[in-house]
């Protein structure tokens, strides 16, 4: 019996969203222990790829593997073991940065109230975490959507232009949690448009028109 | 460690309260639509009491539906609309689980309050009370049925912008025989003869949509995320 890959591989993918031809016969792996960054021109996929590895777009022709299977017969595992942070924060305005966490980062796995104030303070906004939601500012957000990414503990983070909205320091937050995550054995997409400077091995995937 | 499945439905069912309780204008617009409609009609039509009585299980139903649709369209919209759906739908459990809490809770915050709101309206359309007992069944096993509809509609409709004309057309027609078979229940009640064959009319409908509209409505949700 051959061993089967621990990565994540996208065989051939193509999607369309009406006429348009988003994904044009996409390829690429990705290992634990590596990074793959995305970036490419406006409206060339960039998103759409990430959609449909996560699963929640599931692609015309073509395969997401993982494991060497594919994530659609294996849903439930693979998307316990994913974190996905989409290009809009995605928080519920009315709602606590802590509630946030706490409604959806608790399905997933079990954890503490210590655990995610832990990861908000991570993300430096241990000070909002019982302000609600749509009291913070656009980069509080996006890091409180980091700090989820981070107290889901999973293997493989699937984000979607993590930098948007953040200063410096939270550039660099960022940069600092995707390489530790590299590092501790975990996989990482990231769509991006900037450069990562970062230590940890990097694959690029430039998507074109 | 993973989550069991009942835990996750108790989280999603605290979350869906939570967020219902933090928006109590929105929490109290179907209700309020309910005790409005059911007590302008005695002001406005200014029957007797014996005439009133006649017509009260229609227009009891009648604004029951309607209050009920109310409240559909953001059952799964705001969801959908602030991307927390996404992060629901990749949350590793199973989306039919998902939206069965989600489902029961919008039942607890509209149908049930409904059905304990519908004392007063009856009182105010002169329903006796030896009949309470059989509205409010009735009226439970209805709204429940609606909400599992709803959140059919409510699933096939999300992407839409006006959506919410369209999650009417779809819903109305099939909550007829709810309003019919609700109705002949309280009417029958309020005459004082058997409700039985109504009432279990009205049972059969709630768990055949129970057992096939969590399906259906995860389906229709797969179908417009895409």
């Amino acid at each position: 019996m051959s061993i089967a890959p621990e990565g994540l591989k996208v065989d051939k993918v193509h999607v369309w969203r009406g006429d348009r031809h988003v994904l044009q016969g996409v390829s690429m792996e990705v290992h634990p222990r590596e990074l793959l960054h995305v970036s490419g021109p406006n409206g060339t996929g960039k998103t759409t790829l990430l959609r449909v590895m996560s699963g929640l777009l599931r692609p015309e022709q073509g395969s997401v593997t993982w494991r060497g299977q594919s994530i659609v017969r294996q849903r439930t595992e693979y998307q316990a073991a994913l974190a996905y942070a989409a290009h809009e924060p995605a928080l519920k305005g009315d709602l606590t940065a802590l509630e946030n966490l706490h409604f959806s980062v608790g399905l997933k796995r079990r954890s503490t109230v210590a655990e995610l104030r832990a990861a908000l303070d991570r993300a430096g906004v241990a000070s909002c975490a019982e302000l609600p939601a749509r009291v913070l500012s656009a980069g509080q957000r996006r890091r409180v959507s980091l700090a989820r990414v981070l107290a889901m503990q999973a293997s493989i983070w699937l984000l979607d232009e993590p930098y948007a909205n953040l200063d410096a320091a939270g550039s660099d937050l960022v940069s600092e949690l995707l390489q530790a995550h590299v590092e501790e054995g975990g996989l990482a997409l990231v769509v991006a448009h900037r450069d990562l400077a970062l230590r940890c091995p990097v694959r690029r995937l430039e998507l074109n028109s | 460690m993973t989550v069991g499945a009942w835990e996750a439905f108790s989280l999603v069912v605290h979350r869906e309260l939570c967020l219902s309780f933090r928006r109590p204008e929105q929490l109290f617009q179907p209700l309020v639509f309910f005790l409005i409609v059911t007590t302008l009609f005695p002001l406005g039509l200014s029957l007797q009491l014996s005439a009133l009585r006649d017509i009260a299980p229609g227009v009891l139903w009648v604004a029951a539906l309607l209050s009920s649709l109310l409240s559909l369209d953001s059952l799964f919209k705001s969801d959908a609309d602030d991307g927390t759906l996404e992060q629901l739908v990749l949350s590793g459990q199973g989306l039919t689980l998902i939206v069965v809490a989600k489902t029961c809770a919008h039942w607890l915050v509209t149908g049930l309050a409904l059905v304990i709101a519908s004392p007063i309206v009856a009182t105010a359309l002169g329903i006796p009370t030896s009949a309470f007992a059989t509205m409010m069944l009735s009226l439970a096993l209805g709204t429940l049925t609606l909400s599992w509809l709803g959140a059919i509609g409510a699933g096939l409709t999300i992407g839409l912008r006006r959506g919410n004309v369209l999650l009417s057309l779809i819903v109305l027609p099939l909550a007829t025989p709810l309003l019919i078979f609700g109705a002949a229940a309280t009417d029958r009640a309020i005459s004082g003869s058997s409700t039985a064959g109504a009432v279990y009319f009205l049972a059969a409908l709630c768990v055949f949509t129970c057992t096939l509209a969590p399906w259906a409505a995860t389906a229709a949700l797969r179908i417009t995320l895409e």
